[in-house]
């Protein structure tokens, strides 16, 4: 009904034009606020584990891998939730709210490893609660022509927050010094204040009256992989992800073939970021224009060519600025696009759990992905493995393009 | 009730923002403001001195007091630091550099002026300088774009040699064997440099697959070889006749302080060292000192323990790191 409506005979002309729904721009700041807490957690872990507690890394990291896996399934859970009592907007706060909480419980661990991967668990649990639900939420407020345009500028303004984070760690280790409580708390005011953001300025419509539809139900959910256009975008996002080898491991790469100096490297994900910010809405945008699948399936293309420039020796910077320009286009030629491409296919009613879905299988394909990964670069050296990895990444672009790659579908 | 929340949405909004502004804003401003800083005092570091980085107030400012009497009230130098360590009159000094947070190394002469600063990939981790004062080494954990790779991280060890000015930026740059064979395993990770007497020998740790490996290593030749496995973050005594690394007791339980004498290979486990994750230091021939985490799970703690292990470790300084024996 909503899409008939919105698509009137002339649509074809406008696709991508009007104004995007308050909503996202609202949505758009609770993730920033968001994210400026998160990065800063990231960005003091290190220190803070290693520097100040003392504490063993190598067996924090398993802890964390391990959590990473389990709290993934959690998008599944929120998805659903969010559908079944019809209220995403309550979903989303409850995991906004959870991580916002861990933010203040990591001073209460103190130096207890099991502590800290259970309050970075908890983190990750919010985070996987509520990531259906809101992009459920951007995905129901925005008319399908323009979601490309919306979910870009949700993940470009997600973006930004992504690279303040660790500016304010920064700030606050030079001015206050690397006691841990500022970095918390602070974090956790960044937190607040995106749960009140969200709580008081993203309207949510009201739920429509229940008529006759059958209520959701996991069977229902089920069912959504039924649906053919869905399951084959499941899939390909699915076998693109499997083999997608983690960002850690291409800058690692990158630093060591073009030959740059090892201090750059921590400045490597920052080129990402910067890139996908300034790509995200125009790609986005692009996405309304010519179709998503098209452009989904150029961001892979484009890491298709990160991989490539990872294989030669030399090039130094020219080479690494390139490959970190790719890099950036893949994300944002695939992050949003994706769920821009997969919302309209999803019926309203199920629509955080049909994001869930193929979120979830993206999410595990990639989380295998980098354990065959690890145990592929045990056995061969790193210009085998990547040739590996490139060989693999045309079957699965191929695959993809014969899955979803028709007319119509997009 | 509800009704009324939902009518003043937005107010109660605006109110909430600028309450958590004015709340979180009050309390940055109440931390900086907090206790003013003590002034360094003059004087220049000198044998006979305990150095360690203070974690008490946040501003990992270097102190010094006596190396006999730690217990003495203790004086503030000019450095901050991450990590310390510092020998004849060489100080290498990790700290924070910029936005980032990015890190760097800098090494400091006998009076206190930079003589060099070398940009750090990573949080720093373990810093040394040989007992001439001619070979300085660090280690810094390299981390992902996300909290961490899932079970993964890496290190990168730099050593400069201040005779030649010769910087090696990895020890990865290096030959190495094990068992024989060259080891050029992709995964393969050093840390916790300690150099001998002769400023050419150094041992080291490797890691490759799960596996670590105390390695011996020839500064001239470029070369490492693995001479016993399991022992991580080497320390040579002053006599350079014991080597002090920390080892697991169990297979993934928690690292020991063991002392290894390299004329006789017998190995001795220090008592009550368990939980050590640190590279310790001889504050003599006879004692030992390194950082490690209390029983309270509070912030990092200066132990001491007899290299025999004829007792178990004691409390030499609370809330410090980086212990520096200047002998």
């Amino acid at each position: 009904m909503y899409l008939t409506r919105s698509r009137p005979d002339t649509a074809q002309q406008h696709r991508g034009r009007g104004k995007l729904p308050g909503a996202v721009f609202a949505l758009g700041t609770v993730s920033l606020l968001t994210d400026i807490s998160a990065e800063m957690i990231t960005a003091f872990m290190p220190v803070y584990l290693i520097y100040t507690l003392q504490l063993s890394y190598v067996q924090f990291g398993f802890l964390d891998g391990l959590y990473n896996g389990a709290t993934a399934m959690l998008r599944l859970v929120g998805g659903y939730v969010a559908d079944r009592w019809r209220r995403p907007k309550l979903v989303a706060l409850t995991g906004y709210g959870t991580s916002a909480v861990a933010k203040l419980a990591f001073p209460m661990v103190g130096a207890s490893g099991f502590g800290i991967g259970a309050v970075l668990a908890t983190d990750r649990a919010g985070k996987g609660l509520r990531t259906a639900p809101r992009d459920a939420l951007i995905s129901l407020a925005t008319p399908p022509d323009r979601l490309g345009r919306a979910f870009g500028v949700h993940r470009s303004m997600d973006t930004v927050g992504a690279l303040l984070g660790p500016l304010v760690t920064f700030w606050i280790l030079h001015e206050l010094g690397s006691r841990s409580s500022p970095v918390f708390v602070v974090s956790f005011c960044f937190a607040a204040l995106g749960l009140i953001v969200l709580a008081a300025f993203v309207r949510e419509r009201a739920p429509e009256p229940r008529r006759t539809e059958a209520p959701v139900s996991p069977r229902a959910c089920l069912a959504l992989l039924a649906d053919r256009r869905i399951r084959r975008i499941t899939l390909a996002a699915g076998a693109l992800g499997l083999v997608t080898v983690s960002d850690a491991f291409v800058y690692l790469v990158l630093q060591r073939t073009t030959g740059v100096p090892f201090e750059v490297l921590p400045l490597l994900p920052l080129g990402t970021a910067l890139v996908f910010l300034l790509a995200a809405t125009p790609l986005g945008l692009l996405s309304d224009r010519i179709g998503r699948w098209p452009v989904f399936f150029a961001g892979h293309v484009a890491l298709l060519g990160v991989y490539l420039m990872l294989l030669p020796d030399g090039g130094g910077y020219p080479v690494l600025v390139a490959a970190l320009v790719l890099h950036g286009l893949f994300y944002a030629a695939t992050d949003g696009v994706l769920m821009a491409y997969a919302g309209p296919l999803v019926p309203r009613r199920l629509r955080a759990s049909g994001l869930a879905v193929v979120q979830t299988g993206q999410a595990l394909a990639r989380l295998l992905s980098s354990v065959l990964f690890g145990v592929l670069l045990a056995a061969v050296s790193v210009g085998s493995a990547v040739l590996v990895v490139l060989t693999a990444f045309v079957l699965a672009l191929t695959g993809a393009a014969v899955l979803v790659g028709r007319k119509g579908d997009s | 009730m509800r009704k009324w929340l939902q009518a003043h949405r937005v107010a109660l909004g605006v109110v909430s923002i600028v309450l958590v502004v004015l709340a979180g804003g009050g309390y940055v401003v109440g931390t900086a403001l907090g206790g003013p800083e003590e002034p360094a005092s003059a004087g220049p570091i000198a044998r006979g001195d305990l150095l360690y980085v203070d974690l008490a107030g946040g501003r990992d400012r270097v102190r010094k007091t006596r190396l006999d009497r730690p217990d003495a009230p203790s004086a503030a130098t000019e450095l901050r630091c991450q990590r310390v360590y510092s020998a004849s009159g060489t100080t290498v000094c990790l700290r924070l550099a910029g936005p980032g947070p990015n890190y760097e190394a800098a090494v400091l002469d006998s009076g206190n002026q930079v003589i060099r600063t070398i940009g750090l990939p990573g949080v720093p981790n373990r810093a040394r300088v040989s007992e001439s004062g001619n070979v300085v080494s660090w280690t810094t954990f390299v981390t992902g774009d996300s909290y961490l790779t899932p079970g993964g991280f890496s290190t990168r060890t730099g050593i400069l040699d201040l005779r030649t000015g010769a910087l090696v930026e990895s020890l990865e740059e290096f030959t190495t064997t094990v068992n024989g064979e060259p080891m050029v395993a992709v995964d393969r990770n050093f840390w916790g440099v300690t150099v001998a007497a002769d400023d050419r020998t150094f041992y080291a740790t490797l890691a490759s697959q799960n596996r670590t490996w105390l390695v011996k290593g020839d500064l001239t030749a470029r070369t490492m070889r693995g001479v016993r496995q399991g022992a991580e973050c080497p320390s040579l005594s002053p006599d350079g006749g014991r080597i002090a690394y920390k080892k697991r007791t169990g297979r993934l339980g928690p690292w020991a302080l063991a002392v290894l004498d390299l004329r006789t290979h017998e190995e001795r486990v220090l008592r009550d060292t368990a939980g050590i994750d640190d590279q310790a230091v001889w504050l003599n021939a006879d004692n030992l000192a390194y950082g490690g985490t209390p029983d309270s799970g509070k912030k990092s703690t200066i132990f001491t323990v007899p290299a025999d292990g004829s007792a178990p470790q004691a409390v030499l300084i609370e809330e410090a790191a980086s212990p520096v024996p200047l002998r």
